[in-house]
C-alpha cells in the first residue's frame, strides 16, 4: 500500500518552509496586499521559489530542478495553504511546471527557468477547468500566432509567460505579448485575469492536450494539499480563540454545541489528509490509479476547507465577520479553491465513470 | 531470555523449526494450540512462559502467516474477542503471577471464553457510576448488582467485572476489578433481543455471587485504573485490519448499483457517488493510522476512525434500502437467535440498516467520541462535573 505518512526530509522542508512564512508572510501583510495593484507578493515568492528551492521540487536534476517529487511539492502547497500566501505557487511551480514536465524538448529551456524560479509561467485555462472538463478555449493558430480570449486564468497577471492551448497543442506566449485585464476576484491572493490575444508570437512547446491534462491532474492533486492546509490553519484558529474566549463565565470551547463541532472538523481534517497524501504519492508515483485518486481527494478536501473555513468565521462571532481578522482570507480562498479544477461535482461525476458507477 | 528480541527471520526459524516437532495434522488440536502456547509462538509481544517471546508486537503477523500457511489449527479469536482483546492485556498488566498462570493459556487456546461485566443500565457512558455491589466477607466477596450488554455471556468461562466496594467516597475512588467465575451459584444470564430481532448480547443478573479475593485484579479502590487499561485495549482492538477499496458496506450498495439498472434515480446517483467518496477518505484514514502504528507513532485518529465508520454505516445501509425500493420493505428473518459474531454481508439489507444504529452507541457513544477528540486531542475544556466530590451513595439515580 502507497506510504501515506510523511518522511523525516519532508517534515524538514515544512519546517522550513514554515519559519520563511512566519517571517515574511504574517495575515497582517496579506490583508493589505488585498488592496495593493501587486498581483502578488514578489519578495515572498523569491524566498519561496528561489532562496527555498521550491519551485523546482518536482523536476529532475538533469532538467533543472531539485529532483524530489510531488509528495515534496504537496507539503510546500500545505504550508502556503496554511498562510494564504499571495504567491503563484500552484499556477507556476505546480500546473505549468507539470505541463512542461509532460512536453518535449521545446520546452526544456522554460521548464528549467520555471525550476529555478526564475521565470513564472501560468497554463492559460479558466481556473474552473477541471481536469477531464472542457478547456473553454477559442484561441485559434494561424501563421504561428495566436488570436483568441481566455477568461479567468489564475496569476495570469503575475506570468511573464503563458502557456495556451490551441489547437494542435500548447504554445509559449510572452505575457508581454497579450492583453490582461485584471479581474476583481473572491479570492484576491489568488486573483484572476482575462487575457486576449492578437496575433501574438507563439512557439509550439507540446503536441496535442496531453500535457495540459497532465497540468490539471496535478493541480487538482496539490490543490487538495493546499486545502488541507488551510483547514488545518482554520480549525487550529479557531480551537485556540474557543480556550480564551469566555461568556456566560465559561470558556466558549466548553460548549458542547462547538466541541463536537470541532470534534467532526477535526475528523474530516484527519480524513483529508489520508485522501491528500494519497493522491501526492500517485501522482508521484504515476500510479494507475491517479484519476481516482485526485478526483477523491478534490471531492473531499474541497469540501473540507470551505467547511473548516466557514466553521471558522461562526464560531468566532462578530469579529470574525471583519474585515480586520484573517477569517475572510481563509473563507474567500477556500470558496475560490473549491471551484477551482472543477468543483466537487464535476469530481464525483468523474468518479462515476472511473469506478463504473454510471448515472441513472 | 537475556539475548535481544527475536526479528522476523528468527520467529519464522522458530515457526518452522516447532513445525518439525509438531505436525499439524497429526495432532490433536488443543495440544497443537497448548504447544504453541508453550513455544511462545501464541503473541510473540507477551513475555516468554505467557505464551511470548517478548518480541515486537507488529510481528506477529509473521509468525501467524507461518502457522496458516502450514494449515495449522486456528485458535478462533473470533469467539473469544473480549478475552483476547481486552481479558488478556488487563491481566497481562495487573495479575499477580499465579493469575497469569492460571488464564492466559487457556485464553489464549480458546478453552475458556471471556466476557465483559462492564456497563449497566444505570451506568452506560458514565461507567465509573456503576453500582454493583462487592462486600467483603473474609477471604472472598459477595457481588450483587446487574450487568447488561455482555456478549458472549452465555459462552463464557470467565468475566472481567467492576463492582463497587466503597459507595462512601467519590464514584472514581470506590471500584474494584475482579474476574468472576461464570459457573459460579447466582450468576444468571438472560438473553437481551435487540432491534434486528436477534440477541447478540445478554444481561447478566448477580445475586450474592461469592468470588475467592484471589480472583481480585488490582488493589482494592484501584478498579477504574484496571478498567482504564481494558478500555485502552478495546480502542486498539477496535482499529481492524487493512481493507480493500469497496471492502465495506458500500461494496454491497455500489455492486447493487452495478446489478440493478433499473433502481437508479439521479438524487440517490448523487447520494451514493458521495458516500463512496466518504468510504474511501475514512478508508485511507485507517490505512494511514495502521502506517502510523507500524512506524510506531500511533497518532489520535483511533476515535475518529471509529466516530467516522458509525455515521458511514448508517448512511450506506439507509441508502441501500432506500436504492432498493419495494423490496426495501422486507426483512429476512425476526427469530429470536444467538449469534456469535457479526456479519452484515450474510444478512438482508434491512438487518444491516438496523444493526449499524449499534455502531454509533456499542464501544463509546458517538457523542462521547466527540467529547474525547475535542478535550483530549484538541484540548478544548471538559464538561462540568458535578459529581467529582460527591461521594457515590449520595449522587442523584
Amino acid at each position: 500500500m502507497t506510504n501515506l505518512l510523511y518522511s523525516e526530509i519532508e517534515e524538514d522542508l515544512r519546517g522550513g518552509v514554515r519559519r520563511v512564512l512566519d517571517d515574511r508572510c504574517p495575515w497582517t501583510g496579506v490583508l493589505a496586499g488585498l488592496e495593493k495593484d501587486e498581483p502578488y507578493d514578489a519578495d515572498l515568492w523569491r524566498a519561496v521559489a528561489v532562496q527555498l528551492g521550491c519551485a523546482g521540487l518536482p523536476v529532475p536534476d538533469e532538467r533543472g530542478g531539485a529532483g524530489a517529487s510531488w509528495r515534496e511539492t504537496a507539503v510546500v502547497m500545505e504550508e502556503l495553504g496554511r498562510a494564504v500566501a499571495p504567491v503563484p505557487f500552484l499556477s507556476s511551480a505546480v500546473l505549468a511546471t507539470a505541463a512542461l514536465l509532460a512536453a518535449g524538448d521545446a520546452g526544456a529551456d522554460l521548464l528549467a527557468e520555471l525550476a529555478a524560479g526564475e521565470k513564472i509561467a501560468v497554463v492559460a485555462v479558466p481556473f474552473s477547468t477541471a481536469p477531464k472538463g472542457p478547456l473553454g478555449t477559442s484561441v485559434r493558430v494561424e501563421d504561428g500566432a495566436l488570436t483568441g480570449a481566455v477568461t479567468g486564468v489564475a496569476d495570469g497577471a503575475a506570468a511573464d509567460v503563458l502557456l495556451v492551448p490551441a489547437p494542435g497543442g500548447l504554445y509559449a506566449v510572452d505575457a508581454a505579448d497579450a492583453r490582461r485585464t485584471p479581474v476583481t476576484s473572491l479570492d484576491m491572493t489568488r486573483r484572476l485575469c482575462d487575457i486576449a490575444l492578437a496575433e501574438a508570437p507563439a512557439r509550439r512547446v507540446a503536441e496535442g492536450e496531453a500535457a495540459v491534462r497532465a497540468a490539471l491532474t496535478a493541480g487538482a492533486a496539490m490543490l487538495a494539499s493546499e486545502q488541507l492546509g488551510l483547514a488545518d490553519r482554520c480549525l487550529e484558529s479557531t480551537v485556540e480563540y474557543l480556550k480564551t474566549r469566555y461568556q456566560f463565565g465559561r470558556p466558549v470551547g466548553s460548549y458542547q454545541g462547538l466541541k463536537h463541532r470541532l470534534a467532526d472538523l477535526w475528523t474530516a481534517v484527519a480524513q483529508a489528509r489520508a485522501v491528500a497524501r494519497y493522491a501526492a504519492a500517485c501522482l508521484a508515483s504515476g500510479d494507475p490509479d491517479t484519476d481516482v485518486a485526485v478526483a477523491i481527494a478534490q471531492a473531499h478536501c474541497s469540501a473540507v476547507a470551505v467547511k473548516a473555513a466557514e466553521e471558522c468565521v461562526q464560531m468566532h462571532g462578530g469579529i470574525g465577520f471583519t474585515w480586520e481578522h484573517p477569517a475572510h482570507l481563509y473563507l474567500k480562498r477556500a470558496k475560490s479553491s473549491a471551484i477551482a479544477l472543477g468543483t466537487p461535482d464535476r469530481h464525483r461525476a468523474a468518479l462515476a465513470g472511473l469506478v463504473d458507477l454510471p448515472p441513472a | 531470555m537475556s539475548s535481544a528480541p527475536p526479528d522476523a527471520d528468527d520467529l519464522r526459524e522458530r515457526v518452522r523449526s516447532f513445525l518439525t516437532d509438531h505436525d499439524p495434522s497429526g495432532m490433536e488440536r488443543l495440544a497443537f494450540l497448548r504447544a504453541r502456547f508453550d513455544a511462545g509462538l501464541a503473541w510473540v509481544h507477551y513475555p516468554p512462559g505467557l505464551g511470548g517471546l517478548g518480541a515486537p508486537r507488529a510481528l506477529q503477523p509473521v509468525v501467524d502467516a507461518e502457522f496458516a500457511a502450514a494449515g495449522a489449527p486456528r485458535n478462533d479469536p473470533e469467539r473469544n474477542g473480549i478475552g483476547l482483546g481486552m481479558a488478556a492485556p488487563t491481566i497481562l498488566a495487573y495479575g499477580t503471577e499465579e493469575q497469569k498462570r492460571r488464564f492466559l493459556r487457556p485464553l489464549w487456546t480458546g478453552e475458556e471464553i471471556w466476557c465483559q461485566l462492564f456497563s449497566e443500565p444505570g451506568a452506560g457512558s458514565d461507567l465509573a457510576a456503576l453500582g454493583t455491589r462487592a462486600v467483603r466477607d473474609g477471604d472472598h466477596w459477595i457481588v450483587n448488582g446487574q450487568k447488561v450488554w455482555t456478549s458472549m455471556a452465555h459462552e463464557a468461562r470467565w468475566a472481567i467485572l467492576v463492582t463497587r466496594t466503597d459507595p462512601d467516597v467519590p464514584k472514581h475512588r470506590g471500584m474494584t476489578y475482579f474476574i468472576c467465575d461464570m459457573t459460579a451459584p447466582g450468576v444468571e444470564v438472560r438473553p437481551l433481543r435487540q432491534i434486528t430481532g436477534e440477541a447478540e448480547f445478554n444481561e447478566v443478573f448477580l445475586t450474592d455471587v461469592r468470588i475467592p479475593d484471589e480472583h481480585r485484579l488490582g488493589e482494592v479502590g484501584e478498579g477504574w485504573r484496571v478498567a482504564t487499561t481494558t478500555l485502552m485495549n478495546e480502542r486498539v482492538a477496535i482499529g481492524g485490519n487493512a481493507v480493500p477499496r469497496e471492502g465495506g458496506m458500500i461494496g454491497v450498495v455500489a455492486r447493487l448499483w452495478r446489478d440493478r439498472p433499473e433502481l437508479r434515480t439521479p438524487g440517490l446517483h448523487d447520494a451514493l457517488l458521495r458516500l463512496w467518496v466518504e468510504a474511501e477518505a475514512a478508508r485511507l484514514t485507517g490505512e494511514r493510522l495502521r502506517q502510523q502504528l507500524a512506524a510506531g507513532a500511533p497518532g489520535p485518529e483511533g476515535s475518529a476512525a471509529k466516530l467516522a465508520f458509525a455515521r458511514l454505516n448508517q448512511e450506506i445501509s439507509g441508502l441501500e434500502l432506500e436504492l432498493l425500493g419495494e423490496d426495501g420493505l422486507r426483512y429476512d428473518d425476526w427469530t429470536m437467535r444467538r449469534p456469535t459474531e457479526v456479519d452484515f454481508t450474510r444478512r438482508s439489507p434491512g438487518y444491516r440498516y438496523l444493526r449499524a444504529k449499534g455502531n454509533s452507541i456499542e464501544g463509546g457513544t458517538s457523542e462521547i467520541l466527540r467529547n474525547i477528540i475535542a478535550e483530549r486531542v484538541l484540548g478544548l475544556p471538559g464538561e462540568i462535573r458535578v459529581d467529582k466530590d460527591v461521594a457515590w451513595k449520595d449522587l442523584p439515580k
